[in-house]
């Protein structure tokens, strides 16, 4: 069950899975097809039953009507507001934390290390009653600023892992060379590690992003009212006023969709490494 | 003339001490977010579940009898159950993201641009995937619906029927979740050696043999990736409930995550002690896993020393 390189089989094979492929690939990926189609149909077409068919004419319009509208725009914004400085505030813990477990022996350096991982791992509901509350007291409930305070603090977990597994496995060499010419911890950190973590930190960057483009749980508990919510939640709310209005269901889908997908073909090489932990490389 | 001796004399000191001392400067700002936000409201959960809550008034203390009344709940019994089968069809990814990481994995052109379309599903948040699924089961004229329609001949509103409505939202969320599996078993498949299976083929093995003997062992990193991620995906699972039908038809499709959310934050008022109950059950059911988890990851570690 493990097939054979394509270069050594038949032509007929090859020819066949050449066409297999973007057939596969269209079964796949038809849910999303449905809803670009439905996203640049006009409404006639819904209403004249033409659900599966192509579009009678591109109305560009859905998207036109969805910003004009609603306060999409005013979400977009708003995820963008909480998901930048997350990235920043949480690259800038986790390089930190990483170097710290990456590079020195101490003592409860292992535990340190296991309370982030296992923290990463914990079901996070169970911080929701608490964190709400704490965000309440603190005055940030409602605001972008709540949502990303937690947000950095929950991620940093992952990319301390991340991040110190990144270190570790940089050669030791360097550090030692540089401390025998006197340079200090801070130094090795600043001109040493940090410009050899480049390509952990765009891993890192474009992953985070995502995920918290993607956030949704958060986003409703955390956020309540237009001006604060990001798109994922505003999208949950949309979704109830445009009841059976699928063609702006779609196109606010497809808006919602679009930073992070285009995030993931910008950095695709970055993404896929952040995935798998560097672990299987 | 005395300030400037101290002054080299901390320097010196700081300059002994620095090698011990860096590590735990670098750690502060990080170690008290992670405590402030995640640690301690871990066990602030368990704390307020021994509680009577609504969120503003007093909190009243009333020992077990949230978990008491939990055990009494016919709702919590269904968000249990419904756990338990997420978890189930969950694991479903990692063989299906095997297959279909093992289609893709030649050498053709454009296959680059194949795979990273493979994985749009999971680029993309859940909330458009609970969005594009209700629009796929509507009922009248939704896809699936039709085809259900053709093959059956009995017209079903998928996410209204108590019968179908959890398996609806699991399917829609396998997708993006056989997406993550995939590619973790492509990056993995590049670490292959081929020249081992051209030996195992010359040894006659092929089929499921091959697979199980030649090619999984190879894959274990990436399988026990999958199965973190995938069990961790199906206990958390909130997204797609709230989307897809806000825990409906009657409740039947609330999972653990999903009725804490809805005790501690209803429209009824809130129940902060008693979501928190929900919220310890579900943590201890992760622990069982996350114990497994790190007990690996430990060993691991030993070794790698």
């Amino acid at each position: 069950m493990f097939p054979r390189p394509i270069e050594h089989q038949s032509r007929a094979i090859q020819i066949s899975y050449q066409v297999m492929l973007p057939l596969a690939l269209i079964l796949w990926l038809l849910p999303l097809i449905g809803v670009a189609v439905t996203s640049v149909k006009p409404a006639s077409d819904l209403a004249a039953g033409n659900y599966f068919g192509l579009p009678s004419e591109l109305a560009l319009s859905n998207y036109a009507d969805v910003f004009t509208n609603s306060p999409i725009g005013q979400y977009i914004w708003n995820s963008f507001k909480v998901t930048i400085p997350t990235v920043i505030g949480t690259l800038v813990l986790s390089c930190l934390t990483g170097f710290a477990l990456g590079i020195y022996r101490f003592r409860g350096n292992i535990w340190v290390f296991f309370m982030f991982v296992a923290g990463n791992f914990v079901p996070f509901q169970i911080l929701m009653v608490p964190v709400r509350d704490m965000t309440v007291n603190l005055g940030l409930y409602n605001t972008t600023t709540g949502l990303v305070l937690f947000h950095v603090a929950f991620q940093t977990g992952f990319c301390t892992l991340f991040m110190r597994n990144f270190i570790r496995a940089l050669p030791r060499e360097l550090i030692e060379a540089a401390r025998v010419e006197g340079v200090s911890e801070f130094q090795i950190f600043w001109y040493v590690v940090l410009p050899l973590m480049k390509p952990a930190i765009a891993a890192l960057a474009v992953l985070i992003f995502t995920f918290i483009w993607n956030d949704y749980f958060w986003a409703t508990v955390l956020t309540t009212s237009k001006e604060t919510q990001p798109v994922t939640a505003g999208l949950y709310s949309l979704n109830g006023q445009w009841i059976a209005q699928w063609q702006l269901v779609s196109a606010g889908a497809i808006i919602a969709a679009l930073p992070p997908v285009a995030m993931f073909f910008l950095m695709q090489k970055h993404f896929i490494a952040g995935l798998t932990l560097g672990a299987v490389k | 003339m005395s300030s400037a001796s101290t002054e080299t004399h901390s320097r010196s000191w700081w300059r002994e001490n620095q090698q011990k001392l860096t590590p735990y400067i670098f750690l502060i700002p990080g170690v008290i977010f992670f405590l402030f936000y995640v640690i301690v409201p871990i066990f602030e959960s368990f704390w307020l579940s021994t509680y009577d809550w609504d969120g503003l008034g007093e909190k009243e203390f009333i020992g077990m009898a949230n978990y008491a009344e939990l055990f009494d709940d016919e709702a919590f019994y269904t968000s249990l159950k419904n756990n338990v089968i997420w978890l189930v069809l969950y694991l479903l990814a990692i063989p299906a993201g095997l297959g279909i990481a093992i289609f893709l994995n030649q050498k053709v052109r454009g296959i680059r641009a194949y795979k990273s379309l493979f994985f749009f599903p999971f680029v993309i948040s859940q909330v458009v995937v609970g969005l594009i699924f209700a629009w796929f089961y509507a009922p009248g004229f939704g896809l699936f619906y039709m085809i259900i329609e053709k093959i059956t001949g009995s017209e079903i509103a998928i996410l209204a029927d108590e019968r179908f409505a959890t398996y609806g939202i699991i399917f829609a969320g396998l997708w993006p979740q056989i997406a993550y599996c995939m590619i973790l078993y492509l990056t993995g498949l590049n670490a292959v050696d081929p020249e081992q299976i051209e030996a195992a083929r010359l040894d006659a093995a092929k089929g499921f043999k091959m697979l199980w003997y030649i090619i999984l062992p190879q894959l274990r990193p990436a399988t026990f990736l999958a199965m973190v991620v995938t069990v961790i995906g199906a206990l958390r699972s909130f997204d797609l409930v709230s989307i897809m039908t806000d825990g409906g038809p009657y409740g039947s499709t609330r999972v653990l995550s999903f009725y804490m959310y809805e005790q501690a934050l209803s429209e009824y008022g809130y129940r902060m002690g008693y979501g928190a109950s929900v919220a310890v059950i579900l943590f201890l059911i992760m622990m069982v896993f996350i114990t497994g988890f790190i007990w690996k990851m430990v060993g691991d570690e030993r070794k790698g020393f």
